[in-house]
């Protein structure tokens, strides 16, 4: 009989896990029964049970880790005799990709899941004492959540199955398209991001459960939710650059079902976000922001599902597989708590305040809301029509780039419009007078782009067939040109008074308006991150390609660019075979670089050869030269080569650094505090007093 | 005259548009609405598989079918005949297939008017001013000090 100690070690770490973090629920949850309505100290007994689920929370983290190592340690030490480990690694696997076989499987991203609730839950857990009763029923709410997992692990997907028969020499490997240096970061960042969601999700419904009074569970929570929204916008966008640079369409975003299904999470999570701020400052759309929290998490679960499901055909899922119907009863129960406790205490939701006038930041937060929250339903409703045109009509369709792009681009430039005039619109009211002062210089700045750009050919009624595309740029343009100009004027009139209080030059002004207001301004250099990456989407409508065969000294030429083959070859390694073409690039009689598109085949004598494409690629600001080896003539044996001209590609990923940069600025406390709603009680004498009522 | 006026500025846009349009660019559209038959998920003239058994003979027939003067109904009624409805990267085939366009645009309506009512309604139960904020009581009641965080709070963004 074979000994399988690390395999053994990492199954019976997950069996302990699930039994501390039931633990962890079921105490955590009989303790804050039992100490409802009493002060804290009082039932002395009922504290000490809290106290053994938070510290029961916090050992699951630590056993969860155990097992994440165990398996790590399987995958470097090659240890085929574990199932996932034989069919997701091999020998010659680099240690980077070796790491990354944790997360590049159904067994091992679920462990990943697991790993990083029980990380996020120990943070939680130790910080208890910012709010020790709230803190209770977020962590037995995320234990409920980490039982789910564990249990999937213990029961539906164990990563540390072993392979029947005897210990393989060597693995099956890991997916060519997956060894890519972004594909070691973009999961583990898509899934900080979707078990961040938790999070917020665990402190909403405690804070509903317990009747929090105040707005302080937002402000306790803002940071994580910025956080999370940071790593999922993050992991979207390594995934987009991921499948721009490495599958070789020449695109970046395919509105692949799983790429759906992280996009849903994260437009609901913006207009928290957004929304949450109206609760914050004037206590309004309570019931509207749980709905929000709660919608994002089971969105995230959601997204899980439909990645592991099969429910929709997507080239990214993992195998089919049982594990959806788990998926479909979680979510059930999450919903059903959900909305249970929502009605139970929806008397606890009522707004404090109305709304006064149309023009305010008010109600440019609810079409914000408004807007986002359409985008998500187009695209969830895209994501699965295909399910239901098979249930009505008994066919499946489509639905692909030109459904979604149609849709979601009216969505889009109209969200563009609310980035550049929500921030100008006061609280409360704005007035004529100031609406004036605000929207001159955006106004004139819009007129003039747009007189610019019809100068320099961006003519819709000229551009043929292309004409939609061409005026969705046109619009584009000039709104981002309104939007950066009321930005900036919005930096340049506070730096202004800054400097007449202070004497300080203009640009140390700036600095210091920055620096007493991050979470406004770090808000500003978001929304002008996402305008640069609404320029770069919109140079799309100009994208041009050619495809030709190219011989030893053929030319292509496109636009500015021309491409001279110089040599053509094919060539043996211990993993892949190559064919690859060296191509000269001209500007005019410049010669700027020299490209090497490439094909390789992986594993090309076994019945996984895969082909993979390596995207040679010059990017300038002005545009990308976008090169792929799409494979020889078989009559001419001549390389076919595909040219994109993508223009402001890097527009897009400049963008998001711009608004990774303004999220992390948000985060830094201000020199001065804004107040927060804070009720006059104590929350645990607060609710006291409730329940002695 | 006002109306002989408009129909000339048709007449003139809609030439204007007419003459732009171009075969390739009318292949290039076309062909972006279309679904690799290979299974790969891609549209038709983005896939890029080696030896992809689909592919160039789907490019060679829109080619066909292009230069068959054909429309674009025509054409890709014509696909989807071939290779199924599967074959379309839009449900373009009208009856059930609306349904996938008009619910986007209908949520979206109903939600901009339920917003617009939601608005209406607030505005109709008071307005909100200070006086009648539940939360904060009324101005005459605040001190000093709370009146000045409640005015940070609400005018700070």
């Amino acid at each position: 009989m074979q000994l399988h100690p690390m395999p053994e070690f990492g199954s019976f770490t997950l069996l302990l896990a699930l039994a501390l973090s039931f633990y962890t629920l079921l105490m955590g949850g009989v303790a804050l029964w039992r100490t409802r309505g009493v002060a804290a100290g009082v039932d002395r007994q009922g504290d000490r049970l809290g106290e053994t689920a938070r510290r029961a929370g916090i050992a699951s983290f630590v056993v969860v880790s155990c097992a994440a190592f165990a398996l790590v340690w399987a995958s470097f030490t090659n240890d085929f005799s574990v199932s996932y480990i034989l069919h997701h690694t091999n020998r010659d696997l680099n240690t980077a990709y070796k790491f990354s076989a944790l997360w590049s499987g159904q067994e091992g991203s679920l462990l990943l899941w697991a790993w990083l609730l029980s990380a996020y839950g120990f943070v939680l857990r130790i910080r208890n004492k910012v709010d020790v009763r709230l803190t209770a029923y977020a962590s037995t709410i995320l234990a409920g959540v980490q039982v789910f997992f564990l249990m999937l692990l213990n029961f539906a997907a164990p990563p540390f199955a072993i392979e029947p028969g005897p210990r393989a020499l060597d693995g099956f490997g890991l997916n060519p398209l997956l060894q890519y240096p972004e594909m070691v970061i973009h999961p583990p960042m898509l899934y900080l991001g979707y078990v961040g969601f938790s999070v917020p999700f665990a402190f909403a419904l405690g804070a509903l459960m317990m009747r929090y009074p105040g707005e302080k569970w937002i402000h306790i929570t803002r940071r994580w939710t910025m956080v999370t929204w940071l790593f999922l916008t993050c992991g979207i966008f390594l995934g987009a650059h991921w499948a721009y640079s490495v599958l070789g369409w020449g695109g970046y975003w395919g509105w692949d079902p799983v790429e759906n299904a992280s996009l849903m999470p994260w437009l609901t999570g913006t207009a928290f976000l957004h929304s949450v701020m109206m609760q914050e400052k004037r206590g309004m759309m309570k019931s509207w922001n749980v709905w929000l929290i709660f919608s994002t998490f089971l969105l995230t679960i959601l997204g899980t599902l439909l990645t592991r499901s099969g429910l929709v055909s997507s080239v990214h899922a993992f195998a089919q597989s049982s594990i959806g119907n788990w998926f479909y009863g979680f979510i059930l129960i999450v919903f059903a708590v959900c909305l249970f406790t929502f009605f139970r205490q929806r008397d606890h939701l009522k707004s404090e305040n109305r709304l006064e006038s149309l023009v305010s930041r008010e109600s440019s937060f609810l079409f914000n809301n408004l807007i986002l929250l359409a985008a998500c339903f187009t695209v969830l409703w895209g994501t699965l029509f295909p399910v239901l045109s098979e249930y009505v009509q008994g066919t499946k369709v489509t639905m692909g780039a030109p459904f979604y792009n149609r849709v979601n681009l009216p969505i889009g430039l109209f969200l563009l419009f609310l980035t550049g005039i929500g921030p100008l619109l006061a609280w409360r009211s704005t007035s004529l007078r100031s609406i004036r002062r605000n929207f001159v210089l955006p106004g004139i700045a819009m007129a003039l782009a747009l007189v610019v750009l019809i100068a320099v050919g961006v003519r819709p009624w000229a551009a043929g067939d292309d004409w939609q595309s061409n005026l969705f740029s046109l619009v584009t343009f000039t709104l981002a040109a309104g939007v950066i100009t009321a930005i900036a004027s919005e930096f340049l009139r506070g730096a202004s008074v800054v400097a007449t209080q202070t004497g300080k030059n203009l640009l140390a002004s700036t600095v210091l308006l920055v620096r007493r207001n991050t979470r406004r301004y770090g808000g500003y250099i978001v929304h002008f991150g996402i305008v640069v990456m609404f320029i770069g989407i919109a140079g799309g409508a100009f994208n041009q390609s050619h495809e030709q065969e190219m011989g030893f000294g053929d030319t292509m030429t496109l636009g500015p660019y021309r491409l001279v083959c110089q040599s053509f070859t094919q060539d043996s390694k211990p993993e892949f075979d190559t064919e690859y073409a060296l191509l000269d690039v001209y500007k005019g009689q410049k010669k700027l670089t020299q490209l090497a598109p490439e094909k390789r085949i992986y594993f090309p004598n076994t019945d996984h050869a895969q082909p993979s494409t390596m995207v040679a690629l010059r990017s300038t600001l002005a545009n990308d030269l976008y090169v792929i080896y799409e494979g020889r003539d078989v009559d001419t044996d001549k390389p076919i080569i595909k040219v994109f001209l993508n223009p402001l590609m890097n527009w897009i990923w400049i963008g998001v650094l711009i608004v990774v940069a303004g999220t992390v600025l948000a985060l830094v406390p201000s020199l001065t505090r804004a107040p927060v709603r804070i009720a006059v009680a104590e929350p645990s004498m607060a609710e006291a007093a409730i329940h002695h009522a | 005259m006002l109306r002989r006026w408009l129909s000339a500025v048709v007449v003139c846009l809609l030439a204007v548009v007419m003459l732009g349009a171009d075969p390739s660019s009318r292949f290039n559209r076309i062909g972006h609405q279309m679904m690799c038959a290979c299974g790969c998920g891609q549209i038709l003239l983005e896939c890029n598989h080696v030896g992809c058994p689909d592919s160039d003979r789907m490019i060679g027939e829109l080619r066909g079918q292009i230069a068959g003067g054909g429309s674009d109904t025509a054409i890709m009624n014509w696909f989807a005949a071939k290779y199924g409805a599967t074959i379309l990267a839009a449900p373009i085939r009208g009856g059930f297939d609306n349904v996938a366009w008009i619910a986007p645009m209908a949520v979206f309506l109903l939600a901009t008017v339920g917003v617009g009512f939601l608005i209406w309604a607030w505005k109709q139960r008071g307005g909100g001013g200070p006086g009648s904020s539940s939360g904060g009581g009324g101005l005459g009641v605040m001190e000093d000090s709370e009146l000045r965080d409640r005015i940070r709070r609400e005018t700070v963004y």
